[in-house]
């Protein structure tokens, strides 16, 4: 059985407009210990399909899902108590902005002791011991007095470490990272995740971290999701994935590395941007920007062939590499200057 | 937090000269002479007039007059009353009691009113809930202080019978004066029929002082919880698994009382200055009512001590205004 199992989820949102899809049609299944990662641009619906999960998101937004299940438990049927008491102790989470995500009229110790007293409990000095070692576990010198600061006294880095021991407190069997590294500099960037890394191994928590960072993927997860405006079109392991994508967006994603653009004097790009409410095109939603899109993708949205397991949603999905969709005949994957949305200087 | 404070305190040291040279300016402004009323409808000689102006100073450049008043003024001494010929602070003192009594319950009634009613608004946004308590704020925001207390009287004291019209406490008890304070002293006296009937009589100003405060209290309030409940370290504090409860009341509210404390303070303010309406309407005797006096006699050193003590006042309440942002906000603290 799977840590957390979840088939179909969707979220929508009730706008002025309409009905809005933020998320549609996710599946992810974690098992213990295991490393995901979820990737795609901003508006993907990374964050909130992770925060549905939490049961974060505001009363505006409908979560409904085929199966929303934390080690065998119905999340859905849970009452606001009962998942209270999962949110949070064996589920946490830490998020893009750590300045922000600490509270500023309280101390750094007040916030950790909070969550350790909601969730384990134990008598005021054992807390305050447990946010002392917390503390020294996430590399934040001089423990003793740190836990006496204010958030705005801490850097980017600092409070991030205060939110990683804050979230891995109550020994949770999850923990999502929300972009952890986002909002910090590169220096630090490399130090959190190494850090988040370092405390998955020694406490065997599952981890998912949603990036749109394809270096951190490779690095980190043994399994990813990609979602493209909050459709997930490609769930495959990680050496799969980077070896043979299956969706032309994570193809393109890939070929945008900096590693993989090998001597060319520009980085390719995806050319557009994410579909935003009310301009999603008709059939797939990655059409307009997809360089093997035919007429048959721009009218009949796809679904992920029953048989393939990393549900790929396309019409065309790729095999070694290759599209077999009538519009690459043209376009030859490693002849760049071929490709119309390459813009490559001899 | 002690250089805080001294920084705050300096602050006060221009604006309280500023208020000085506009309390004196004030009252000389009104047309009017203090003297042509006294003698009233029947007049009064050039001679006497001026012998009556030289005896009070008035004869003398307004800029010596300015300074002689400053000077008094550091000395503590307001000067005399024209019309009572007592000290100006010993008026005031008598009289300030009753209006304190009078704001500090109205402020009471608006904070513990407003504030919850503010939260409530905010945790049921667009609900019914939230609809009256703006609509109904709204409504008392907009309600003339006058019209409003005599509606009250006609409806409490006239209809019902329920509250006294007018004064501070019955004529049939006499209480020491210890605090100044009606509802305490009679406490003090261990009266508890005087201190029902100063209570009885408290309740109809009060209300009616303190409705324009729980208006602004409680829509300030709803939208800083709004503002602070968007707020990345409320979901943080969502996702740590704590209690609806605990969410609004520990991480929520502390917060977004910052700017509901700012409102409060300058509440104080506009009580003083409501206090003169409301103690007209309800014959209180307080210092808005003595003001009033003061103006229409032109009682020259009631009015500018008045104004200067009241603004004091006002400058002291915000002073501790500032000191209650840094016990709440680190970030002013530290």
């Amino acid at each position: 059985m799977a840590l957390l199992d979840i088939e179909g989820l969707s979220v929508r949102f009730q706008t002025s407009s309409g009905l809005f899809a933020a998320v549609e049609g996710v599946n992810i299944n974690v098992d213990r210990g295991e490393v995901w990662s979820i990737v795609g641009e901003s508006g993907s619906g990374k964050s909130v399909s992770m925060l549905a999960t939490m049961g974060l998101l505001p009363w505006t937004a409908q979560v409904t899902a085929d199966k929303m299940a934390f080690d065998g438990q119905d999340l859905q049927q849970l009452s606001s108590r009962q998942r209270r008491r999962i949110v949070g102790g064996e589920m946490s989470m830490i998020f893009q902005e750590p300045m922000s995500s600490l509270n500023p009229c309280f101390t750094v110790g007040t916030q950790i002791d909070e969550m350790i007293k909601q969730h384990l409990g134990g008598s005021r000095k054992e807390r305050h011991e447990r946010a002392l070692d917390l503390l020294a576990q996430v590399g934040i010198p001089d423990p003793a007095r740190r836990i006496k600061a204010y958030p705005h006294q801490l850097s980017g880095g600092m409070s991030q470490r205060v939110m990683i021991a804050m979230a891995i407190s109550c020994n949770p069997r999850l923990l999502i990272a929300d972009e952890p590294t986002t909002a910090l500099d590169v220096t630090i960037q490399a130090q959190i995740l190494e850090l988040l890394l370092r405390l998955q191994e020694d406490t065997g928590m599952a981890l998912i971290l949603i990036t749109h960072d394809m270096g951190v993927v490779a690095e980190t997860a043994k399994h990813v999701v990609v979602q493209y405006a909050g459709r997930q079109v490609e769930k495959q392991d990680v050496k799969s994935l980077f070896a043979n994508p299956r969706h032309p967006y994570t193809e393109a994603l890939l070929s945008a590395l900096p590693e993989r653009a090998g001597d060319q004097d520009r980085l390719p790009t995806i050319p557009g941007v994410v579909p935003g409410q009310h301009d999603r095109p008709t059939g797939c939603l990655f059409n307009p920007r997809c360089r093997y899109a035919t007429e048959h993708c721009r009218e009949v949205e796809p679904v992920a062939a029953p048989d393939d397991p990393a549900r790929t949603l396309c019409h065309y999905p790729l095999e070694d590499g290759i599209s077999p969709s009538p519009a690459a005949a043209g376009v030859a994957r490693d002849n760049p200057q071929s490709s119309p949305h390459r813009e490559v200087r001899p | 937090m002690f250089k805080f404070f001294l920084v705050k305190l300096a602050q006060l040291v221009p604006t309280f000269i500023g208020v000085t040279i506009v309390a004196f300016a004030f009252i000389r402004l009104l047309p009017g002479d203090p003297i042509l009323l006294m003698a009233g409808e029947r007049g009064i000689s050039a001679e006497r007039y001026a012998e009556l102006k030289a005896q009070m100073g008035f004869d003398r450049s307004l800029v010596a007059q300015y300074f002689d008043f400053l000077k008094g003024l550091l000395h503590g001494d307001l000067g005399n009353s024209l019309v009572t010929h007592s000290p100006v602070m010993d008026e005031f003192m008598s009289r300030f009691p009753a209006t304190l009594e009078l704001s500090l319950f109205a402020l009471a009634f608006a904070v513990i009113i407003g504030l919850p009613a503010g939260v409530l608004a905010a945790v049921k946004r667009g609900k019914t809930l939230d609809h009256t308590v703006m609509g109904v704020s709204l409504t008392g925001y907009s309600m003339p202080i006058f019209w409003w207390g005599l509606l009250l009287i006609m409806l409490f004291s006239s209809t019902l019978g329920w509250t006294p019209v007018s004064g501070r406490i019955s004529f049939l008890y006499f209480i020491d004066s210890v605090t100044g304070f009606m509802t305490i002293d009679s406490l003090i006296a261990g009266d508890w029929g005087a201190f029902l009937s100063a209570l009885h009589h408290l309740v109809l100003p009060a209300i009616v002082l303190g409705t324009i405060p729980l208006a602004v209290i409680a829509r300030q309030t709803r939208s800083s919880m709004l503002e602070v409940l968007g707020e990345d370290y409320v979901r943080t504090a969502r996702a740590k698994g704590l209690s609806n409860f605990r969410v609004i009341m520990v991480h929520t509210l502390r917060n977004a009382l910052i700017s509901v404390v700012t409102v409060i303070g300058l509440q104080v303010g506009l009580l003083l200055a409501g206090a003169i309406l409301t103690e007209t309407i309800f014959s209180w005797p307080g210092i808005g009512k003595w003001m009033i006096d003061a103006i229409s006699r032109r009682d020259y050193p009631s009015v500018q001590g008045g104004l200067v003590l009241i603004a004091f006042i006002v400058m002291i309440v915000n002073l501790l205004v500032d000191i209650a942002y840094g016990v709440i906000n680190p970030r002013i603290r530290h």
